[in-house]
């Protein structure tokens, strides 16, 4: 008995040994997850109290509605329900049309014939994922601009009328999706065009002899080689439905079109931060990530029972 | 030979929609260097579109001189090699002990870690508590609370992985504890990762802005982007002035808008070809599942 608890002990003391210096390693990420990750969440508790600025969360009176006033006041809100409209509806639109077009330009990528020219491609194609939206805000309120815009005095030129890209809400909607699209479809081949490097190559070759032309080759061959990860990226995506960017939507609105472009990380930051309504803000706040889990979860099964490999 | 000239049609057709993707890339950054090097009357004239017409540097002369604009670019340079410095050390910390699948806990610190990626407070409650801790409005709120990005560090992990343990063990027969082991295999090994992720940390800390503008009012500490976003702002409010019948004439303020967007945009321009080598891998190593 005694010899046992020796040994084990000296295991114990030898692993910390070899080990201990790894656990000082990591105690500081740790505690920075549990500083600025976790004990953020002890505050979610804001939500279903009256936020007071003398006490501490613990210590706050409940809310109102077994505690579910502010979520109640949420959805009273007209400011909120249009934040929510406009984030969905932006969300939905980067989906639909920004979902396909780093897949699109990835199989045009790949079908490439000039391996220099393809390099040229990529590389000019990656750089606007490096420009702020302030940056690309500011680039496309030169470019849009109703009378000295480039592209206006081109249509002009054309005998078109000039379209109004982000001073009026539909096509300010539009002028969003797109320049969403224009900086990141380039960067967001990337990952397809890694996965394009683990088809086997034999498969070209034998439908080469059967004589397949280039389309057999990308819907037999191609598309299902990148069927897993579109289905990953897809699963991601949508539980991302209802998540709001900051950056995009605050830099590219401007007053005209503040029906569309306020989002839901607009209205926390103007009635959380600016107008100091704590616990309303918390309460859509965790509205907001709760739905996004549920989706994530959501999604991630779907496509289990589709078959696919899923996130975890 | 019928059929390799209707593939060469084809070929060719591809490499026409690339060409147009470089441009539709392309001409708005020179559209706008173009206004910010010409002189005032051709850009109210609508004549200036690729090339600058009237040579003048007047704007970049006014916006150099502007010494809030010049003391905020030294502040976001040195900001951001702070930043750098400082995430990717949290990076290694994180990232090197979790590749030891002995380590007892490591199942632990993984699930608390990935967690975080899926499920976060908000806005609101990340804000109260730098209130409660003393960082609002302290300049090292824009350095340590998104100093870890977990995507990163799985990255970073996963290129550790790609190191063989063999390795590692060799190293350990000799007698070489952890610490010796990461920087004398670990690291000289992980040159490249290690600069696609100061690359992707430095760029987010140029390009970043809602950090300072929800939880610093201090205007010395506001990174460029902020002050940037500022100046466009009061042009814009301008143009919608004039769109809907005031009389205005934004031609000014249009080169020094334009002279503004390239100052910002030049360091990135600057740094991309160096580091793209580097990036691509990067990037496609995050590509992996673990």
């Amino acid at each position: 008995m005694k010899g046992r608890l020796t040994i084990n002990r000296r295991r114990v003391i030898n692993y910390l040994r070899k080990y201990w210096s790894l656990y000082v390693m990591l105690s500081i990420p740790i505690a920075y997850f549990i500083i600025f990750r976790y004990i953020p969440m002890t505050y979610i508790q804001i939500a279903f109290k009256r936020y007071s600025i003398v006490q501490s969360p613990w210590e706050m009176p409940w809310a109102g509605d077994n505690g579910f006033e502010y979520f109640i006041k949420a959805f009273r809100n007209l400011d909120f329900l249009y934040a929510l409209r406009n984030t969905l509806l932006l969300n939905f639109l980067d989906l639909i049309m920004g979902f396909p077009a780093p897949i699109i330009l990835a199989l045009l990528l790949n079908e490439l014939a000039f391996p220099r020219f393809k390099r040229l491609t990529q590389s000019v194609a990656y750089l606007p994922h490096f420009l702020s939206w302030i940056i690309i805000a500011g680039l496309a309120k030169q470019l849009f601009a109703p009378t000295s815009g480039l592209i206006n005095i081109f249509l002009n030129r054309l005998g078109f009328q000039s379209i109004p890209f982000l001073n009026d809400p539909t096509h300010w909607v539009f002028t969003y999706v797109f320049l969403g699209i224009w900086r990141n479809v380039g960067w967001n081949t990337i990952i397809y065009l890694a996965a394009l490097t683990n088809i086997n190559p034999e498969l070209y070759e034998a439908s080469a002899i059967d004589g397949a032309n280039r389309w057999q080759n990308i819907w037999y061959i191609t598309l299902p080689g990148l069927r897993p990860t579109i289905f990953t990226l897809l699963i991601l995506s949508l539980g991302n439905i209802l998540s709001s960017e900051f950056d995009r939507p605050y830099a590219l609105s401007n007053p005209l079109v503040n029906s569309v472009s306020n989002v839901i990380s607009i209205f926390v930051y103007r009635y959380g931060i600016r107008g100091l309504q704590f616990s309303l803000t918390t309460a859509v706040g965790l509205f907001q990530s709760v739905v996004c889990v549920i989706f994530l979860v959501a999604a991630n099964a779907l496509a289990k029972r589709f078959g696919e490999r899923g996130i975890w | 030979m019928v059929k390799s000239k209707r593939t060469k049609a084809g070929d060719l057709a591809i490499a026409f929609v690339c060409v147009l993707l470089i441009l539709v890339c392309l001409l708005p950054m020179l559209n706008v260097l173009a206004r910010s090097l010409s002189s005032t009357e051709y850009i109210i004239r609508n004549e200036v579109l690729l090339w600058p017409k009237g040579w003048n540097v007047e704007a970049y002369r006014l916006v150099l001189s502007d010494s809030k604009y010049t003391w905020s670019l030294a502040w976001t340079a040195i900001l951001t090699v702070i930043c750098v410095a400082v995430s990717m050390t949290m990076t290694i910390l994180c990232a090197y002990p979790l590749i030891y699948r002995d380590l007892k806990g490591r199942r632990f610190f993984n699930t608390m870690i990935l967690f975080t990626m899926y499920f976060s407070a908000g806005t609101i409650p990340h804000y109260l508590l730098y209130k409660d801790l003393g960082l609002l409005n302290h300049p090292l709120v824009l350095i340590i609370p998104n100093s870890l990005s977990v995507f990163y560090m799985i990255i970073m992990r996963t290129f550790f992985y790609s190191i063989p343990d063999s390795l590692r063990e060799s190293a350990e027969i000799d007698g070489a504890g952890p610490v010796r082991i990461l920087f004398s295999i670990y690291l000289p090994l992980s040159k490249p990762v290690l600069a696609t992720l100061s690359l992707f940390y430095a760029v987010g800390r140029w390009n970043g802005f809602s950090d300072a503008l929800m939880y610093m009012n201090d205007r010395r500490y506001h990174p460029i982007q902020l002050l940037l976003y500022n100046i466009l702002n009061a042009v814009t409010s301008i143009e919608i002035q004039t769109q809907e019948g005031f009389a205005s004439a934004p031609g000014i303020s249009d080169t020094i808008q334009a002279a503004t967007v390239m100052f910002a945009t030049v360091p990135i321009l600057i740094v991309y070809p160096w580091l793209q080598k580097y990036f691509i891998s990067g990037a496609t190593l995050g590509a992996l599942k673990d």
